[in-house]
């Protein structure tokens, strides 16, 4: 993602380690990011029992960090698959906000012209190729698109993002033996926020179990890190590109983070019990926006007034686009046939 | 299964919605898991599982608290591994227990399809017959709220296709729970689709157990000028559209196959023989769907009573878009139904 940038100062600070060796300025890009992602999911928070966006929504409020650490890491045509939960990968990868916000509308001039909603988005110009909302079923995808990556020897990597719960998938098995199998340009990365809607990991994956391992298992190096922490995933991801674009195949990475709000919808839902509201607590001290400025302000790499800077410009982009779904038309109902087949 | 060949005997059904006299009314979330409850209390070798089964909100409610009546061991969540666990449940019937597998959706039986379609439906047959797979499948349509492509799928006419599943849509709370009685007593596997929308229903539904037997229709409205054989949640388009029909002086008449696979043929061509006029109202697809097979049947076999060109209600032949104004465009309702009505009887070639 290449925005314009909204800060005014960056100071050139030497490699500092706790940046984990990040430039100053991709860490202003990475917070950037992730501000952006907050700022539009809490718009789409705060608006949605205004009834206008009919649609299941995932929000990845929490996991910011791995979205933006993974997709500032790649480059802008490298490609990109994503899950139900997609807006953070979208907008990380540099997606048009104005048609997500117009595509959670159901409107014409959406990303998927209104057919898709929140978990069918799409912007080919940027390498985001469209996000799916059967668990699991992009991997044998994006594994395809590096295959032809491979042989358009185009040497773009093709980076699939999935859940804890993909991998008990028969297919996350197939298409990782496969990518191996092949040494295709494929970055794996599972986002593991421990719960498939309210089921903890416990129920579904013997106690103990670690899925970066799996990979490891099927031959392509892996990794883990702190998802919450977007400094980490970014020099992670770096690692694994290196390892990939020098054409020895595949590179899988988990991430630990945590979902805030519930699994679909806008709400907080640990009244229910499925989870403790110390343990979203807890998580919650680790917020991946706030963790990055602790490190950015007291280093002046960033002020308090850049932040409001920024912040203020975000805003008036999140308005913006809000602005545009509001009064973009609706597809006109004969628009249901278009599309199914391609001229 | 003894308990419910007895029960099929006690409530021999010959038509009507409801049994008489039965003055108890609960929501069909409740007839559901009353149908769980009690075949988990009544055999242990049955056991309940699937994605959600015990989560707080009891999988919209039809499983609530089932796991802390019966424990873990016998209703539990599983692993996102809808193919494995299908397989499993397979294995496990073949050995001796009476899996329910349930499902949020039907969307994700198709990650299932080899287990269902070359294992489920042929393991009894491959094998002379001599080993069956009594499992059932469960699972839930969505509709509406963008729930798009993905999320909203019927395919009823995939599963109608395949020899030697059983396929049952409850469309009342009383079909709902003596349907799953049956399909758990039954010994191959059974696919139950049911609909989100019907939940929302209340009906009457005895508070002990009783079965109804598959392949047999029931006549939900009495008419004499069209016969429309309404499928699941079509059954309450359909009425609703007879109740307009009927101030207009079309009688319709209704037919709830309740289950496709056996298809109760005998009630839909004896209907047809009195109204010569045929629509069907499925929620799926038009093409290649339920409503191309009941007429395909209709022409077959009753051809000489129609006297006009039968008629499909389906939802068009699009993946469903999340919009809701195209929404509203793709699902097909008693709209359809009431011009559709007009239109068959508006021609009269034969
Ligand atoms: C194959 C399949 N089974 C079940 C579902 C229902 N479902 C939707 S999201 C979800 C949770 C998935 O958890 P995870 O992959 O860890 O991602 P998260 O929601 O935590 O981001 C489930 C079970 C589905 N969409 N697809």
């Amino acid at each position: 993602m290449k925005r314009p940038r909204t800060v005014g100062k960056i100071l050139e600070l030497a490699k500092d380690k706790s940046l984990h060796g990040v430039q100053p300025e991709v860490a202003i890009e990475l917070f950037q990011c992730m501000k952006l992602i907050r700022f539009v999911e809490e718009a789409i928070a705060d608006r949605y029992s205004e009834q206008k966006m009919r649609c299941p929504t995932h929000l990845s409020i929490g996991q910011e960090a791995v979205a933006a650490g993974v997709c500032l890491a790649l480059n802008p045509d490298d490609q990109v698959f994503g899950t139900h939960r997609s807006h953070a990968h979208y907008i990380a990868k540099g997606g048009n906000i104005k048609a997500m916000i117009a595509e959670i509308y159901g409107k014409a001039t959406g990303c998927s012209s209104g057919k898709g909603g929140s978990m069918h988005l799409v912007d080919l110009s940027v390498g985001f190729m469209g996000s799916t909302s059967i668990v699991g079923n992009t991997i044998p995808v994006a594994v395809g698109a590096a295959m032809a990556n491979r042989l358009h020897k185009n040497g773009r990597v093709c980076c699939v993002f999935f859940g804890d719960a993909a991998v008990e998938e028969g297919v996350f098995h197939e298409s990782a033996n496969f990518a191996v199998l092949k040494k295709l340009p494929v970055l794996f990365v599972c986002e593991n926020n421990l719960y498939s809607v309210y089921s903890p990991l416990k129920v579904r994956q013997p106690e103990g179990r670690e899925i970066w391992k799996f990979a490891a298992g099927y031959g392509m190096p892996s990794a883990h890190g702190d998802g919450n922490d977007a400094l980490e995933v970014f020099e992670k991801i770096q690692t694994a590109l290196e390892h990939i674009r020098r054409g020895d195949g595949p590179f899988f990475l988990e991430f630990a983070t945590y979902r805030w709000r519930e699994h679909c919808g806008p709400n907080f839902d640990n009244d229910l019990g499925y989870r403790t509201e110390e343990e979203y607590l807890s998580w919650k001290e680790r917020d991946p926006i706030a963790l990055l400025e602790a490190q950015l302000l007291p280093r002046g790499a960033i002020s308090q007034a850049d932040i409001e800077e920024m912040e203020r410009a975000i805003q008036a982009e999140v308005d913006e686009a809000f602005d545009f779904a509001e009064r973009s038309p609706f597809p006109d109902p004969d628009e249901a046939f278009v599309g199914l087949y391609r001229e | 299964m003894d308990w419910s060949k007895n029960l099929i005997e006690e409530y021999e059904l010959n038509s009507g919605i409801d049994i008489a006299n039965e003055t108890r009314k609960v929501s069909y979330t409740v007839a559901v898991r009353e149908a769980l409850d009690y075949a988990l209390a009544e055999d242990e070798s049955i056991f309940v599982m699937g994605q959600g089964v015990d989560d707080p909100s009891g999988m919209f409610g039809i499983t609530l608290d089932l796991d802390k009546k019966y424990g873990s061991h016998r209703v539990f969540d599983t692993p996102l591994s809808e193919n494995a666990l299908t397989g499993i449940a397979i294995g496990a019937s073949l050995t001796g227990m009476r899996p329910v597998y349930m499902h949020n959706r039907p969307d994700f039986l198709l990650m299932a399809m080899d287990q269902i379609v070359n294992h489920a439906s042929k393991w009894s047959y491959m094998f002379g017959g001599h080993i069956s797979v009594p499992i059932v499948i469960h699972a839930t349509v969505g509709r509406g709220w963008g729930g798009a492509a993905q999320h909203t799928q019927t395919l009823q006419g995939l599963f109608m296709h395949v020899p030697g599943l059983h396929l049952v849509m409850p469309s009342t709370p009383f079909d709902a729970k003596g349907l799953i009685l049956s399909a758990i007593a039954d010994n191959n596997p059974t696919i139950i689709i049911e609909h989100r929308w019907l939940y929302r229903q209340s009906g009457h539904v005895p508070e002990g157990p009783y079965a109804i037997p598959f392949g047999r229709g029931v006549v939900r409205r009495i008419g004499k000028d069209v016969t429309i054989v309404a499928i699941s949640y079509m059954v309450v388009e359909a009425m609703q559209a007879a109740e307009e029909l009927s101030a207009e002086g079309i009688n319709v008449e209704i037919i709830d196959p309740r289950t496709l696979k056996p298809l109760d043929e005998e009630i839909i061509l004896q209907s047809v023989q009195k109204t010569g006029r045929l629509i069907i109202a499925d929620t799926g697809w038009k093409t290649g769907g339920v409503g191309a097979e009941i007429a395909a049947m209709v022409a077959e076999k009753g051809f000489e009573y129609l006297k006009a060109p039968v008629k499909r209600v389906a939802s068009l032949d699009i993946p469903t878009p999340a919009c809701y104004v195209l929404e509203d465009r793709f699902y097909a309702g008693k709209a359809n139904i009431v011009s559709c009505c007009k239109e068959i009887l508006s021609v009269n070639t034969y």
